[in-house]
């Protein structure tokens, strides 16, 4: 499982495959149920002027995570 | 947005899920759905209520009830707030939950987003897993259309098996349809597909509760899987409702007992029932969308890269605020000058026209001087600006730009430990502070919800920013004639409302430094499409839902505090009248504060209404002087101005009433939410003594400075 990294490492229009969500239950519950579980792609949208939130292109919706949470929110480059 | 009893809560029933029906005949009907579906929408399109919508996700945070009738049946119909998910982890999820689990509603109306059907159907399957009795409503299928997105609704009613409509609910198209199907009835419902461990262990759960249960409406399978996924709440509300405990049953515990053994249980067991929902969901797309053109997004984002930017996102967020308030000086200034003459000319009629009926003249005055004067004071100075500033503003909430607000100043909100939701309330408060405090419940996190109620009335709600305008007006642009005039207006109240809003991040930091200390949650916020505005709806209703609105509770609130004020300025204890006896009390300490007595006097009888204070401070003067017809902005400035008024007594008046404690129905509202009188003083306390600080350090300052 190489080129493993976190979702902020996304730049815009980059893309990746969620491989695991290691956020705290409270967190994990709201982003799956927004449909973020594995093997889910997902596609970084639009940076706040701050750079933090950033947001994510999930099950065609566009959703504004902030970096401390999407951070622990493991991708991979492809599907399997 | 707004100010109305619907977005208060006063007239939205939220606690309970049984809704009683007036005859035995009629038809409990749900509207569920994830936020800003459309929901609401639906719901006024069929109820003919005006049930508050707009382009964001959370707008409706309280149950709402309106009635329709169809084929000779009366159907009562509830619009639930937008949840994700009813798998209760959160507290509106949990309240949907139970509303569709154990509320007597005998058809659920899961209302989607045609655009975004994947993540829709999560929620759908998770509500046909409980019952049989669920309707999808495809709605927005005419922006699915405009984005080329098919969608086959009739192979989805075949995977879903349930009852599926396409609707386009803002042009009340297909709702006839959707009524149509409430008659039906479904049998083969959709069954989602767990991993074999969960799946073989829910088979024999089911076999066991259907030999332990006599009969139900909720489907077995589901209790079983809630069975095995624990939760002891859940399980014991079950148990009351199907009249048989559960928790007790050594058989079913077995069954869990097996599994957890298999390494599903706890957060293993739901995360991956989850993922078999979402999955089930996404196979489903599958088969029945398809995108037609793979760049539907991109004009969106083109416009998000715009207003979202590092070097533009903020001056552009500024330059709307500043062009919506240009509007809106510029509007009422003509408004204004109409309805005076016309209602000042309707004063001296009354006059006449009592004079004419032989009214005694204590009377006559005690009507036309007190109650008529402040009656048409609130409605020529203060109407006019919220008339034209809501249909404004609920044309940037309906084209979508208000998350985008959440989205750009979000960073600032976490550097104060606050959500970035707090924006949206924010917002919602320039409409109306209480109803920016009920709408906190989109805030998940309680000490965050407790920041962003108390420091919500630092946005002047549009009973003050009249106030701001029309003293801006008379004392900094006067002199400065036509567009040059309207600008440095402009530029002025702009500044005051961002003043406020500094005021906010400041509060909202210190707050969480001290009394609400506690770790930032988890932030989530959905950015919507951006969405073509129906422009005249939104200026009829805003008008005529706005301007009845003010008309009534200026009826209700301004005509008895005129007849207090004329009382209090025509009944004498000795030589001097009440209120100066009133204002001289109260005189040394507003003093301090660049003040005088009457203004801080007319602030505190303004508390149940700020639209007040203005027409109040005028009568208490034309009280004690002569009594003049002022006619216009001019004149009322030379009264203001005869009566001591500086610009330092502008700037105060206006910081003061940014910033002092939130009128009566803010802080009803706030006891309501929270149910604290201790976190209700808060609220009245941040604010006020933060008035109090900036005021006095203004005038320190300014006196230093100009003396
Ligand atoms: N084009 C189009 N717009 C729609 C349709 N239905 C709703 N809208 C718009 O979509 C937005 C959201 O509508 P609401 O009715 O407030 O959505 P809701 O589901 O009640 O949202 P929450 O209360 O936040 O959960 C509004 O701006 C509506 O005008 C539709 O069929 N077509
Ligand atoms: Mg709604």
């Amino acid at each position: 499982m190489h080129n493993l990294y976190t979702l902020n490492d996304l730049d815009i229009n980059e893309e990746g495959y969620v491989s695991s969500l290691v956020s705290n239950e409270d967190i994990r519950r709201r982003l799956l149920d927004m449909g973020l579980v594995e093997g889910t792609r997902v596609k970084c949208v639009l940076k706040s002027p701050g750079g933090d939130p950033v947001a994510y292109n999930i099950r065609g919706a566009v959703v504004a995570i902030r970096n401390e949470d999407s951070k622990n929110i493991f991708i991979k480059t492809n599907q399997d | 947005m707004g100010l109305t009893k619907n977005s208060t809560g006063i007239k939205s029933v939220d606690t309970g899920f049984i809704v009683t029906k007036n005859n035995e005949t009629d038809k409990i009907i749900a509207l569920a759905g994830n936020p800003n579906v459309g929901k609401s929408t639906v719901f006024n399109s069929l109820t003919g209520l005006k049930q508050h919508t707009g382009n964001w996700p959370g707008k409706t945070v309280t149950n709402a009830f309106g009635t329709c009738k169809y084929n000779n049946t009366q159907y009562i119909l509830v619009d639930i707030p937008g949840t994700y998910s009813l798998l209760a982890h959160s507290k509106e999820e949990e309240v949907a939950r139970d509303f569709i689990c154990f509320g007597n509603a005998d058809k659920v109306i899961v209302v989607c987003d045609a655009t975004c059907l994947e993540r829709n159907l999560n929620l759908v399957l998770q509500t046909i897993e409980i019952k049989n009795n669920v309707i999808v409503c495809v709605n927005l299928m005419d922006e699915a259309k405009r984005k080329k997105i098919d969608v086959d609704l009739q192979k989805l009613q075949k995977l879903l098996g349930v009852p599926v409509v396409g609707t386009d609910a803002s042009k009340g198209k297909g709702l006839k349809e959707l009524l149509d199907l409430v008659e039906e009835t479904s049998t083969n419902t959709v069954n989602i597909r767990y991993v074999k461990p969960i799946e073989d262990a829910l088979v024999e759960i089911t076999r066991l509760l259907e030999s332990k249960i006599d009969s139900t409406d909720l489907n077995l399978r589901w209790i079983g899987l809630k069975l095995l996924d624990y939760n002891k709440e859940l399980v014991s509300g079950i148990s009351n409702y199907v009249g048989y405990d559960l928790d007790q049953d050594s058989d079913i515990k077995m069954v869990r007992e097996s599994l957890a053994s298999k390494g599903y249980c706890g957060e293993k067991l739901t995360d991956t029932i989850v993922s078999c929902i979402v999955l089930t969901a996404e196979d489903i797309c599958n088969e029945t969308v398809v995108f037609n053109n793979k760049k539907y997004t991109f004009k969106d984002r083109k416009i998000d890269r715009i207003l979202t930017n590092r070097i533009t996102g903020i001056p552009v967020m500024l330059l709307l605020l500043g062009i919506v308030l240009w509007i809106t000086i510029v509007g009422a200034n003509y408004i204004s000058g109409y309805l005076f003459s016309v209602l000042f000319w309707f004063e001296d009629k009354l006059a006449e026209f009592f004079v004419c009926v032989n009214m005694p003249k204590t009377i006559y005055e005690i009507l036309v001087y007190g109650v008529y004067r402040v009656l048409a004071w609130v409605v020529s100075v203060m109407l006019p600006p919220m008339a034209i500033f809501f249909p404004l503003f609920t044309l940037l909430e309906d084209l979508g730009y208000l998350p985008r607000i959440a989205f750009n100043l979000d960073k600032s909100f976490r550097k104060c430990n606050a959500c970035g939701k707090q924006a949206l309330t924010m917002s919602m408060g320039f409409g109306c502070n209480a109803a920016g405090v009920v709408g906190c419940r989109i805030i998940d996190s309680p000490r965050e919800r407790l920041i962003a109620m108390i420091t919500n009335s630092f946005v002047p709600c549009n009973g003050r920013f009249p106030t701001l305008i029309s003293i801006v007006t008379m004392f900094f642009v006067f002199s400065v004639s036509g567009v040059k005039q309207t600008f440095i207006g402009t530029l002025l109240v702009t500044l005051f409302i961002v003043l406020g809003i500094l005021m906010t991040f400041l509060s909202s930091y210190i707050l969480s430094k001290t009394v609400l200390k506690g770790e930032v949650s988890a932030f989530t916020l959905e950015l919507p499409p951006y969405r073509k505005p129906k422009i005249g709806r939104i200026i009829v209703t805003s008008i005529i839902d706005r301007t009845l609105f003010v008309l009534g509770r200026a009826i209700v609130v301004a005509a008895p505090a005129g007849l207090v004020i004329w009382i209090l300025a025509n009944v004498s204890v000795g030589e001097i009248s009440l209120i100066s006896y009133c204002s001289g009390f109260l005189d040394p300490f507003a003093k301090m504060l660049g003040l005088d007595g009457v203004i801080l006097l007319a602030f505190i009888l303004g508390l149940p209404a700020n639209e007040i204070v203005i027409p109040i401070i005028i009568m208490a003067y034309m009280s004690n002087g002569s009594l003049i017809n002022i006619t216009d902005l001019s004149l009322l400035r030379d009264l203001l101005i005869n009566n001591g008024w500086t610009w330092i007594t502008a700037v105060s008046v206006i910081l003061f009433s940014l910033m002092h404690w939130p009128c009566s129905t803010t802080l009803t509202t706030i006891k309501k939410e929270t149910g604290s009188i201790k976190w209700t003083a808060v609220s009245a306390l941040v604010p006020a003594l933060c008035g109090i600080v900036v005021c006095f350090l203004f005038n320190l300052i300014a006196l230093l400075l100009f003396a």
